[in-house]
């Protein structure tokens, strides 16, 4: 269960808003900062590994997203 | 393998290095661009680089024109514009497969968003279409036993000039009037329709004034009638719940451009059971079920499936933040400035689309004076012309109050710093404007406007 331990998510989370901030639009910088906070910490409570892996899995590809599309922008 | 190389590919074009931008305004609130300068498709060796930070773009508050793209949609079709190319009607190569199954794919994401089996939607190249194929299908199908069609005063222009070359094909068109509040009036509906109406269209969200109509009690009374009801969802789908089977949809439009996808892509949603049958407008190659011929688009469909599907787990997130967004701009509009009036019903209402109408105020000039926001007054359709909306008009405003109207859009990615800027300034000219309105003067010292007969020179 190394993925999904409590570090491990904390590492996704800051690694996520560090590249929201290399957005170059406004809209969307602001947009994913907001959303991933949010996202985060509604699921703050999840307890069933299974979905803690699903919700992890998907935020990898959402970082995924957020890097590749910080290369389009420029 | 192939995405990867792609990337490569793309990233190695583009000249800037990647790192921390230090100038980024992160606290900034406009995003300042590279300068407009026309700018040839071939980058060429002498032009001299762009200045940077020269022009400040304007706060986007029209999402009912139009919005931005959600990045995760772009993402999804990048690959469709790049590398997987084929068209997804050629059955022999894997080119075409991949194609293929990304329409499919695209279109069962579209099919879950509304409810729908996904052998019941069809890809068009926007809402626009749609309605066309909607109605002019339906109505010319049935041609031979039905003649009457039904459709309200608020539609979309497109809905309307449908129904207008449908009468001079010699159809019967009823433009239902709606109520103040802009809904409209059932027992009318009931008793409009006859026995040889073919179709009802009626718009769920309206785009300008942002009435929710009751969809599901029109779709109830159509059923019970044997009435085909059509709705145009270009402005609902995404952002209310919406289920073609509860609410008895039978024909249904679907525009890409308003759900944070792509523009030129858009779908109609026509019911299998009890089946529905249209005419085709577009004919061809017999794609799409022969309802839509012509090669679709792959990125495009792909971008709209990528929105539906963001849109579906998105839609409660969303509603929430426009909605506190909503309340908190009409709250301080509505306490800081007298004689301002939202046009639409308050209750039925969905929160990102407030049309406020702004006494003594001619819309047009607070339009301009806000030139740091990007806002219209009626639809982007009618915004060519002088005339006050139509729809404005179907709802009984007067004629001066319609000519002050402003339409403040608030979508997913408005944020609050945008919203109390718009505030602040609206209401700064919204003041400065009345000041030096003769009209205001009259007001303030008591005289009726309605009482004075304006003498003719």
């Amino acid at each position: 269960m190394a993925a999904s331990s409590r570090a491990q998510v904390l590492d996704l989370y800051r690694a996520m808003l560090r590249e929201s901030k290399y957005f170059s639009a406004y809209n969307y910088r602001t947009y994913a900062v907001r959303r991933i906070r949010d996202a985060f910490r509604e699921n703050k409570n999840v307890k069933d590994p299974v979905e803690i892996q699903a919700l992890v899995n998907k935020a990898r590809r959402d970082l995924g997203i957020i890097r590749r599309q910080d290369y389009c922008e420029q | 393998m192939l995405l990867r190389t792609a990337w490569r590919r793309v990233a190695a074009a583009v000249p800037v290095a990647p790192g921390p931008k230090s100038d980024a305004p992160t606290r900034g609130l406009r995003l300042r661009v590279v300068d407009h300068s026309p700018q040839s498709a071939v980058p060429s060796d002498t032009a001299t680089a762009p200045q940077a930070e020269s022009m400040l773009r304007p706060l986007y508050m029209d999402v009912q024109a139009t919005t931005p793209l959600d990045p995760r949609v772009l993402d999804a079709m990048l690959p469709y514009l790049v590398n997987y190319y084929g068209n997804p009607h050629s059955r022999t190569h894997a080119y075409g497969w991949e194609s293929e199954a990304a329409m499919e794919h695209a279109r069962q994401q579209v099919a879950s968003l509304i409810g729908a089996d996904p052998r019941e939607i069809i890809f068009t190249s926007g809402a626009t279409e749609s309605n066309n194929i909607a109605i002019k299908g339906v109505a010319r199908f049935y041609r031979s036993r039905k003649k009457h069609l039904i459709t309200t005063q608020t539609e979309h222009k497109c809905v309307l000039d449908s129904c207008r070359s449908l009468e001079a094909e010699g159809f019967q068109v009823t433009y239902l009037p709606v109520k103040k509040s802009g809904i409209i009036d059932l027992k009318e509906l009931e008793a409009a329709i006859q026995p040889d109406t073919s179709l009802v269209s009626v718009m769920t969200v309206n785009n300008e004034i942002g009435v929710k109509q009751p969809i599901a009690e029109i779709g109830r009374i159509c059923s019970s009638r044997k009435v085909y009801f059509h709705t145009d969802a270009a402005q609902a789908v995404g952002k209310i719940p919406l289920d073609v089977n509860d609410m008895k949809i039978d024909l249904m439009s679907i525009s890409g451009h308003k759900i944070y996808g792509p523009k030129g892509v858009g779908a109609i949603y026509i019911r299998r059971r009890p089946r529905v049958r249209v005419e085709a407008l577009q004919s061809g190659g017999g794609q799409e079920r022969g309802m839509r011929s012509g090669t679709v688009p792959t990125p495009l469909v792909v971008g709209l499936g990528a929105a539906c599907e963001v849109a579906q787990q998105e839609m409660e997130y969303d509603h929430k933040w426009i909605s506190k967004l909503a309340e908190r701009l009409t709250q301080k509009i509505m306490k800081s400035l007298p004689d301002v009036v939202m046009n639409g019903d308050p209750e039925h209402h969905y929160p990102g689309c407030i049309n406020l109408s702004f006494a003594y105020v001619e819309g047009e000039s607070l339009l301009m004076a806000l030139k740091d926001v990007a806002l219209s007054s009626g639809s982007a359709c009618t915004s060519a012309s002088l005339e006050p909306s139509y729809v404005l008009r179907a709802i009984g405003t007067d004629e001066d109050l319609a000519h002050s109207s402003i339409r403040f859009g608030i979508g997913r990615f408005t944020t609050e710093e945008e919203v109390d800027y718009t505030v602040e300034k609206c209401i700064h000219h919204v003041k400065r404007l009345r000041e030096m309105s003769p009209l205001w003067e009259m007001v303030q010292d008591g005289i009726d406007l309605k009482s004075i007969k304006w003498t003719q020179h």
